[in-house]
């Protein structure tokens, strides 16, 4: 996120796309709608009529995937009616011709034609967003689980730029980050071409740092796979060996029948879990891991917060935390690592090596003597020792990288869209009541509200195909097929089908397509072709 | 000259932001509250703070009370002590404030207050039994400790804006309502448990963990949820290894105070008895054995180093995960990077 959490509550206008706060970010949810109390106006774009959605003042029901029409739509409109900010464009912003020259050619009709929102309402929440400054846009998966997912994201800053949204309190680009903290292992370079702290890993001078740091004569200079290239990978066996640090692929990935087919090619998968999860079902080797709560470390949120998280009990059995089991792997290489702790791996490596993190220490986020946990973690960039941490990026229009870049861009349609035979829309995410493959919450009482998945479906539909709710319908896509009990909603749209990958049985992955952005390698969870069935 | 307020013969200088509840609060005077909690603000409806101010006829209610230049406040003197006993009576006829059972005992607002006034036996007792609502997932309701105070009904209304409570009936009747006073586990509640949080008596209590520990009991912890990214700041209630309760920290960015049905309850599966305890090494007849840590991690490096002479580095790849601590994926992007000799590291960083 360009901006913070503590800016909601002051903020004059959102711009939601592709963000269902109250069920995956609830408590920037309540943050949302104490501000609307307070007078703040909402503009909603998204498929479904979710509940910001009914408290939008201007709510656009986009069709899956028309996210980048719909964006150049309002800005065709804040060009054709000079409805945008010059002045920042002229200081702080470069390529506004390109930029120009793609949205003329995507007149509100043409918007229209494509994202199905009214070209009357895609000029009204223009011109809402000329009069109201400045604006806070945020995103999720919605606008980035797509093959265009890059270019969505582009789309937004492209709007918040033209409107000069950048560099202030309650304004920016802010996308809430699925989980605790993949914020944190970005940041850490669990990425295949940076260092921690974002620093390329084919730049001659940042290898030399680290190859220096890390005690070793060479590192390698070619940016890493991705992972749906490295699950491509083992079937050939060009990755022969894959180690897979908590995360369920079995059920989380798209198309599970093929993922699975992928795993079960691997040579030689180590799997660090807490649990079995269906992902361990492929692995050589298991080893047990230490979890939340035991043992110290820090987590980095959605608003670049690096915050503590500590300790309380042992963890069970012979586990052991993660950090130790890379360092015993890493000795047993020939590396001897001396950082022995989660606190000495931070204050000096991680602090000492990524120039943002620098002056976050321990001491600093661990609160004082008296009161030793009375401190708010500290926000990167936060280059000194005396820095207080960046509430919000891009102060007055600098752009971290010069200049802000404006680009044109063409929408796409999603790799597979509906047809006869598969007449139906799919669009997938979570729900508020579990988390992700339920690994934790169906261990922690969270059954007992939501015991099974469910396929959301429109009122519409259910009548056209005599479908009752509750009722056990079959969704398939060329992929798979599930059994799955129907729900009933006003939320979801004729012709759209919403689910979420919470249980093995019903999981949505079971028909998701894997077909990915071809940058960044994120999967298209947000749109394929479906068919509906009643049974019986 | 700053404007200054006497409160029980001291004299305090203000700016007009804070109300005489907080100034005296600030410099260590009691006055009691019920009803009254930093984040909610004012509400005057428990009447507990009751104070008497020099030129004023009635007892004002100081946590609504705006200081004025050279007031002058008592706090304890006869007149407010018997008001505020008269108060707490009535609060204490209509219910079953029971500290010897209770949960929230020795954490609880009215029974400092009881303690503070020195109310033995409570002045009247109306024999009314209320039916607990035990129907929600993670939160039971008491009907008979509620105090009526509204916290609940603000925090719910206002702080989270779920908006399913709210005061039903009138008179002697009021009760707080699940929407159109529905059991909670019918209503559109999601269990986020803001009520529970700010209820100063033991009327909303947690389900897990019921009377498993007395609040003094349990240690407090400050840590970061482990679910989606917000960073919510929780304080976790210990006892022994055991999590009782959890609080969203008062004042900590970014959630100040408030939590989801997730942060709040969702912490039992460190307990599961699923969890993993040993290494386990896959043998040739697929079945699972277990392993000490020495066989295992001598497999992991032996593999890896004849993959990587017969292969080369890229023929390892590794996936980083997005939920444990940041000191993790870094170590795993440095063995990638320093001991294999990779850049085949990632996350599920764009999902």
């Amino acid at each position: 996120m360009t901006n913070s959490f503590g800016e909601f509550e002051n903020a004059k206008i959102f711009f939601l796309i592709g963000t269902n706060m109250t069920e995956a970010h609830p408590v920037a949810a309540y943050l949302v709608k104490r501000a609307l109390k307070k007078g703040a106006k909402l503009i909603v774009a998204d498929p479904r009529k979710h509940d910001l959605a009914k408290k939008a003042d201007i709510y656009a029901q986009i069709k899956v995937g028309s996210d980048v029409a719909f964006l150049n739509g309002i800005m065709n409109v804040l060009l054709t009616e000079d409805l945008y900010d010059k002045k920042f464009i002229e200081e702080n912003c470069e390529n506004f011709d390109e930029l120009k020259n793609t949205v003329m050619a995507y007149p509100p009709e043409k918007a229209e034609q494509i994202s199905g929102v009214p070209a009357g309402t895609i000029r009204e929440i223009a011109r809402t967003m000329a009069a109201v400054k400045p604006a806070m846009l945020c995103y999720t998966l919605g606008i980035t689980e797509h093959t265009c997912g890059k270019n969505n994201v582009m789309s937004t800053s492209n709007l918040q730029m033209l409107l000069g949204n950048l560099g202030m309190p309650s304004a920016g680009v802010n996308p809430l980050r699925g989980q605790n903290n993949v914020q944190g292992a970005c940041d850490m370079g669990a990425l295949p071409g940076v260092y921690p702290g974002y620093q390329s890993v084919a730049n001659k001078e940042i290898k030399e740092k680290f190859a220096k740091a890390w005690g070793v004569d060479n590192l390698p200079e070619k940016p890493g796979l991705m992972i749906p290239d490295m699950m491509a990978a083992l079937p050939t066996k060009k990755v022969r060996a894959f180690y897979i640090f908590g995360e369920n692929l079995a059920n989380s990935e798209p198309n599970i029948t093929h993922v699975e087919r992928e795993l079960g090619s691997a040579e030689f998968i180590v799997c660090n879990d807490i649990f079995h999860t269906e992902t361990t079902r492929f692995a050589h080797v298991i080893l047990p891991a230490a979890a939340w709560c035991e043992d110290e470390g820090t987590f980095t949120s959605s608003e670049r917060r690096v915050n503590r998280v500590r300790k309380i009990k042992e963890a069970p059995g012979d586990a052991k935390p993660n950090w130790w089991i890379f360092k015993e792997i890493a000795k047993r290489m020939g590396h001897e690592w001396k950082s022995n702790s989660t606190r000495e791996i931070w204050d000096n490596e991680v602090s000492v090596l990524a120039p943002a993190y620098a002056g976050i220490k321990y001491s600093r986020i661990d609160g004082g003597e008296n009161e030793p946990m009375n401190r708010d973690g500290l926000q990167w960039p936060c280059p000194n020792q005396d820095h207080p941490g960046t509430q919000f990026l891009h102060r007055d229009g600098k752009f971290t990288r010069g200049k802000g870049l404006f680009k044109g861009i063409e929408w796409t349609p999603p790799a597979e869209v509906e047809d006869a035979e598969y007449p139906f829309v799919l669009s997938t995410g979570r729900r508020l009541f579990h988390y992700h493959t339920r690994t934790q919450t169906a261990r922690s009482g969270l059954d007992m509200i939501l015991p099974e998945e469910t396929a959301d479906i429109s009122h519409a539909d259910a009548r056209e195909l005599g479908i009752a709710n509750g009722e056990y319908v079959r969704v398939s896509s060329r992929r798979g097929s599930v059994k799955v009990k129907a729900r009933v909603t006003e939320q979801i749209p004729p012709g759209l089908i919403w689910m979420a990958f919470h249980f093995r049985e019903g999981n949505a992955n079971w028909l998701t397509n894997n077909v990915f952005d071809p940058e960044t390698k994120t999967a298209e969870y947000k749109a394929c072709a479906v068919k509906l069935e009643k049974i019986g | 000259m700053a404007k200054t307020i006497q409160i029980d013969g001291k004299v305090f200088p203000f700016d007009g932001t804070k109300t005489v509840l907080e100034i005296a609060r600030e410099n260590g005077i009691y006055i009691p509250s019920l009803c009254y909690h930093p984040r909610l603000g004012p509400a005057s409806k428990c009447r507990v703070c009751v104070v008497e101010v020099e030129g004023m006829r009635s007892l004002q209610t100081a946590c609504s009370l705006m200081p004025t230049d050279n007031m002058i406040v008592q706090t304890s003197t006869e007149r407010v002590i018997e008001a505020r006993k008269m108060v707490v009576n009535l609060l204490l006829a209509n219910g079953n404030h029971n500290c010897l059972y209770c949960d929230m005992n020795g954490d609880c607002e009215l029974q400092e207050v009881v303690h503070h006034l020195g109310i033995e036996h409570p002045a009247f007792i109306v024999e009314e039994k209320m039916e607990l609502d035990d129907s929600a997932a993670f939160i039971l309701r008491d009907p008979g400790k509620c105090i009526q105070c509204g916290r609940c009904i603000a925090g719910c209304n206002d702080q989270v804006v779920n908006e399913v409570l709210d005061f039903g009936y009138r008179g002697s009747h009021t009760a707080v309502i699940c929407d159109s006073d529905i059991p909670m586990g019918q209503s559109t509640c999601v269990q986020c448990g803001e009520c529970v949080q700010l209820c100063p008596v033991g009327a909303l209590l947690e389900k897990k963990n019921l009377r498993k520990a007395f609040p003094w009991e349990t240690r407090k912890v400050r840590t970061t949820c482990p679910y989606c990214g917000v960073g919510c700041q929780l304080e976790l209630h210990v006892k022994g290894e055991q999590i009782i309760r959890v609080r969203g920290v008062e004042g900590a960015q970014p959630n100040l105070g408030r939590l989801c049905v997730k942060g709040r309850y969702g912490y039992d599966f460190i307990y599961s008895p699923d969890r993993l305890t040993t290494p386990l090494i896959r043998e040739k007849d697929g079945n699972l054995r277990e392993a000490g840590w020495d066989e295992a991690l001598d497999l992991v490096a032996n593999k890896f180093k004849q993959i990587i002479s017969e292969s080369g580095p890229d023929a390892i790849a590794g996936v980083s995960c997005a939920r444990s601590v940041n000191e993790d994926s870094y170590n795993m992007q440095k063995l990638f990077r320093s001991v294999i000799g990779t850049n085949n590291i990632d996350h599920c960083a764009r999902t």
